[in-house]
């Protein structure tokens, strides 16, 4: 168990590090790429191209291999198909992203600052987790 | 686009798939931040562990950047108070209703060439571009 934590933390780590040297943490960053009636930033383009740069080989090598290095399976998601609760999902999201420049890893790596911003934005997206999964539980 | 900062934007984007590469690789995960926090939240012991300390990673990378690497470039966080609560109460609710959020359909999703990513991330996209749209020029709110 104790190699796959080490590996979770490291990857959390070079995750993080990379939305800093990036600037993602940035949310005026983000914002200067969605608005693209002002200033226009593509820099979140080149972030994404970086990304995918090594993802996408990366992922299809993994793919046919099967077998992380610590013995446990790839758990590849396979799903492909597009419903209602994607789009939804992704418009309230969008939403959201767009008021505060924060999406999920940059508004948790930005708790690092020690500022009160990137705090209210976590804690206000855990209670919108929390809510989400109590709803869909009491609909189970 | 005077702020446009394309060499930190690559190094910090091949980081990122780094990242999630090798997560993939040594645990045979993806780097989901909304899948790995509401999983986190759903207290699933057997898993609770790599979530956890993925998220600690998270937090530390700002860290090892400033002490180690070449400094932090101080942010800017225009929203106030009750919008980033609005913001991440969407944030939260949007991500687990649409099972992903920017790293889980944009990096990991679009990397296993997901059309179920890629539409979700050209929404997610839109729906943002929209929402800077009104707040900065139609509606001006939010200290902008």
């Amino acid at each position: 168990m104790m190699p796959i934590l080490l590996w979770s933390l490291f990857s959390g780590l070079v995750f993080g590090a990379g939305l800093t040297v990036s600037r993602m943490i940035d949310p005026s960053k983000v914002i200067g790429f969605l608005d693209v009636a002002g200033d226009w930033d593509p820099s979140l383009a080149v972030v994404m191209i970086g990304a995918l740069a090594v993802t996408i080989p990366a992922f299809a090598l993994l793919r046919k291999s099967g077998k992380a290095f610590l013995g446990v399976e790839i758990r590849m998601p396979d799903r492909n198909d597009v419903d209602l609760r994607l789009i939804l999902g992704a418009v309230l999201f969008g939403i959201g992203w767009g008021l505060g420049g924060f999406c999920p890893g940059p508004g948790i790596s930005a708790l690092a600052f020690g500022l009160t911003k990137p705090l209210v934005f976590v804690g206000a997206m855990v209670v919108g987790m929390l809510g989400f999964q109590l709803l869909a539980k009491n609909n189970n | 686009m005077e702020t446009f900062t394309p060499v930190p934007a690559l190094i910090g984007g091949l980081m990122i798939g780094l990242a999630s590469a090798l997560l993939m690789w040594s645990s045979g995960r993806i780097a989901g931040i909304s899948g790995i926090l509401g999983g986190l939240l759903s207290f699933d012991r057997a898993q609770f562990g790599w979530r956890a300390a993925f998220l600690v990673g998270l937090i530390g990378g700002p860290f090892l950047v400033s002490e180690f690497g070449p400094g932090i470039v101080p942010v800017t966080i225009d929203a106030d108070i009750p919008m980033l609560v609005a913001a991440g109460l969407l944030v939260g609710v949007g991500t687990r209703l649409g099972s992903g959020c920017t790293s889980g359909h944009g990096v990991c999703g679009i990397g296993r060439l997901s059309m179920r990513s890629v539409i979700a991330t050209v929404v997610f996209m839109g729906a943002a571009g929209l929402t800077v749209y009104m707040v900065r020029h139609v509606l001006v709110m939010g200290g902008v």
